[in-house]
């Protein structure tokens, strides 16, 4: 139950929804015209297809380049692995590899209609229901072990090496921690295709690679079990791979996933259509895994202001959950970013970071919020950012968040040492049950400067989202509405790979988790 | 001489009183804790106290305080020249605003075949690298950036286009010298259009270093570990410095 220490108007909330319906409509639109090589190599994956061939590329981009340089991907690779196989009697598996070498899908003959439809219906179902069986383990795991007290205890690895980043989260899992993030390697989000194996060399974090997920979660479920305490396990379903991310964490039991509608295009230059149609099939997968997502509003206050921008921050939230729940995600799964970054010279700067932090709960109270600690105001001062962690952690307890990464105060310096860890869930753990049910004693004045700094902010969305809603979310973006930054419509790395469906497109995963989701038919396989 | 020679100060004049934290790897127990006395009397302390010490079951964590050995000679340092502090993020920003009075403007891509644009994004991107801010979240830059495989052509096509101030050009890949040809290249397409002293020419690259670039007719180069603020602040010094001179 969210505490109402706030008095926010409800019909100013019911507008915003509104209009986030309207953005998300047109952008919904133009997602279901396309596919992309991403979504197509995503298939394969879930088809069952893995590693390299001997140079190294992944079969999954083997057999999607393939078809795509032949011109023939606007048909869906599913279709052709599923013609292949009909027409081979080998698996999916086996026809990549022979693809690895010369055999080449479209030069096949085309199978009976009933016969591909029959392998399709096959490997579908085999993966849906691996999807199934993991989400299945979770929530016993999650029922017998449990989990900690919200807010839940979020702290990154990032040594690069997934064995010490194992030794690394076991050790923080044992001091408190509920959620691991394994960061990933600098730049792996632009790169079109997810490396093989396990890995243990990385830039300020490690390669997302299967065989690193499976290692990962292997070893918090050991540390789990000696805890009594279910870890759950984070990674980012973010960048040009993001719907292959999403399929790998779904059958490797990942928890959560950081996966924004926007942060690719802004943070990472990747093309909006891309962006859009990854973001989307990304989160069907997620929603049918029954994985959390964590968005990443809290980036926009690293470039803009927090101050300035808050209300960005909470309409951005509106239009990430209106997205969301299109791909068929439920409110719990919705880990909402936003976070603690305000000027710590300003005067009354916690009163503002406490009115927007409860603004977003109560505006969101059926959504398990993520909520991110300062970093734009760290320095160098381990002893002042400890001090600025501990603020954070107060504001956090209070106003009921739910994800709560942990801030370090090495932040400013380096990926964190063990004992920064220690040291940063040690300062959590304080704060956060020595002010336990502090938020359930109290609420804020009526007239006071933390309901009006709320008013201002919520009144200050509605009109941001009324301008978005006339230009369009495209050219918002496109005029820096977020974040500062500024992407056109039609540049951004990853363009080429957007492929226009056939009206012969098929994609057996999208219409099948748009049944079990209860999507509208619009958004199945075929091209509306 | 006593003032010459400089130890830490606790709150007693030389008293050499420092504290540091570690970690070591092992499980806490009398082991970890003789380890840790004797590793800090190895550093220069004496009068070791570990005045904190926390199991984290397979490692140690401890406090220490101690008394410096050490102390720095003064007279025996090199004289260090008065060198002007680089900038910060906000100093480049009101430089700007205060010098220049307007954006300055930079384009960017990865030229020729170069695919690569890590080391491009590190400059330019929000994010930026080494937690130092890339060009596009300095508010007082206007940025471009065009990405991989750009053709000189085009890079200067788009200089013109908006008026650009500087170009970046990053370039990674250099088997067999590629990477030289190119950039000679792209100095003498823009001196044959006429755009060569108008425009600020910069070039990075694990390969590359101020003399390199020198040679082959850039304005400046940048090797590894350059930061944004370090391009940033050159850029803004250089618009300055020309406006200045009414270039």
């Amino acid at each position: 139950m969210v505490n109402q220490l706030l008095q926010i108007d409800q019909k100013q909330v019911e507008r915003a929804r509104e209009l986030a319906v309207q953005i998300a409509r047109d952008i919904q639109r133009e997602i279901d015209e396309v596919t992309t090589v991403s979504i197509e190599r995503t298939v394969a994956r879930l088809f069952g297809i893995d590693g390299t061939n001997s140079e190294g590329v992944p079969l999954p981009n083997v057999v999607v380049d393939q078809v795509a340089a032949a011109g023939k991907l606007h048909r869906g690779i599913a279709f052709w692995l599923a013609n292949a196989v009909a027409a081979l009697g080998k698996t999916p598996q086996e026809v990549a590899e022979a693809c690895a070498g010369d055999l080449s899908l479209c030069s096949l003959e085309i199978q009976p209609p009933a016969r591909v439809e029959q392998v399709l219906a096959e490997y579908t179902q085999r993966a849906l229901e691996a999807i199934a069986r993991q989400r299945q383990t979770r929530e016993e795991l999650k029922a017998r072990l449990g989990t900690g007290p919200e807010p839940l205890k979020y702290v990154i690895v990032a040594s690069g090496n997934i064995f010490e980043d194992v030794k690394q989260a076991q050790a923080a899992a044992r001091h408190g921690a509920d959620i691991i993030a394994v960061i990933r390697t600098t730049a792996q989000s632009l790169l079109d295709y997810v490396p093989y194996g396990t890995t243990t060399e990385g830039f300020g974090g490690t390669y997302a690679t299967q065989a690193n997920f499976r290692l990962m979660r292997q070893a918090l479920d050991e540390v789990g079990e000696e805890l009594g305490r279910y870890i759950q396990l984070v990674n980012y379903c973010s960048g040009l791979c993001m719907p292959e991310i999403a399929a790998m964490g779904a059958l490797e039991r990942l928890d959560m996933m950081l996966n924004d509608a926007m942060y690719g295009i802004l943070f990472r230059d990747i093309n909006m259509d891309r962006t859009f149609a990854d973001q989307h099939f990304s989160r069907m997968i997620n929603a049918y895994a029954g994985i959390i997502i964590n968005t990443g509003e809290d980036n926009y206050l690293t470039t803009a202001d927090a101050y300035e921008q808050a209300h960005t921050v909470l309409a951005s939230n509106f239009i990430n959950e209106r997205l969301a729940l299109q791909a068929g995600l439920r409110p719990w799964q919705l880990g909402l970013g936003h976070a603690f970054e305000l000027d710590p010279k300003l005067p009354n700067g916690f009163l503002y970071e406490l009115a927007m932090a409860q603004t977003v709960r109560q505006i969101f109270p059926a959504s398990p919020l993520k909520y991110m600690p300062p970093t734009k105001y760290m320095t160098g001062d381990i002893f002042m950012g400890h001090v600025q962690n501990a603020m954070f952690n107060l504001a956090s307890v209070l106003t009921g968040q739910s994800i709560h990464l942990l801030g370090m105060l090495t932040e400013a310096i380096h990926t964190p040492y063990l004992s920064d860890r220690i040291l940063s869930l040690e300062n959590a753990k304080y704060v956060m049950e020595n002010a336990r049910d502090l938020g359930r004693e109290i609420t804020f004045k009526p007239d006071g400067l933390i309901q009006k700094r709320s008013e201002e902010i919520v009144a200050k969305t509605v009109a941001f989202l009324e301008e978005i809603a006339q230009l369009g979310l495209k050219r918002a973006i496109s005029q820096g509405y977020f974040a500062d930054i500024k992407r056109p419509p039609a540049g951004g790395k990853g363009r080429e790979g957007v492929v226009r469906k056939g009206i012969d497109y098929v994609n057996p995963f999208m219409e099948r988790l748009g049944r079990e989701l209860g999507l509208q038919a619009a958004e199945g396989g075929k091209r509306s | 001489m006593r003032e010459q020679l400089i130890r830490p100060y606790g709150d007693t004049w030389n008293d050499g009183r420092v504290q540091l934290s570690f970690t070591l790897p092992l499980p806490a127990g009398a082991q970890a804790q003789e380890a840790a006395r004797r590793l800090a009397s190895q550093m220069g302390l004496d009068d070791v106290q570990i005045v904190h010490s926390k199991d984290l079951r397979d490692f140690t964590f401890f406090i220490v305080y101690g008394s410096c050995r050490h102390s720095v000679d003064l007279t025996t340092l090199p004289a260090v020249p008065a060198a002007e502090p680089p900038m910060d993020f906000e100093e480049i920003n009101a430089f700007i605003a205060e010098k220049i009075g307007r954006k300055v403007v930079v384009v960017g891509a990865c030229t020729g075949t170069d695919a690569h644009t890590v080391g491009l994004d590190a400059i330019m991107n929000m994010k930026g690298y080494k937690g130092e801010y890339g060009l596009e979240r300095y508010p007082m830059f206007e940025t471009y950036n065009l990405g991989s495989q750009i053709p000189n052509e085009m890079l200067l096509q788009k200089a013109v286009e908006v008026q650009a101030d500087a170009v970046l050009v990053s370039q990674v890949v250099t088997q067999r010298n590629v990477h030289i040809q190119n950039l000679t290249e792209l100095v003498e397409l823009a001196e044959a259009e006429g755009l060569r002293p108008k425009l600020i020419m910069v070039v990075g690259g694990p390969r590359i270093d101020r003399i390199l670039a020198a040679e082959l007719g850039f304005d400046a180069g940048f090797g590894p570990g350059t930061t944004a603020r370090d391009v940033a602040g050159f850029l803004a010094k250089e618009v300055a410095r020309r406006l200045e001179r009414g270039e």
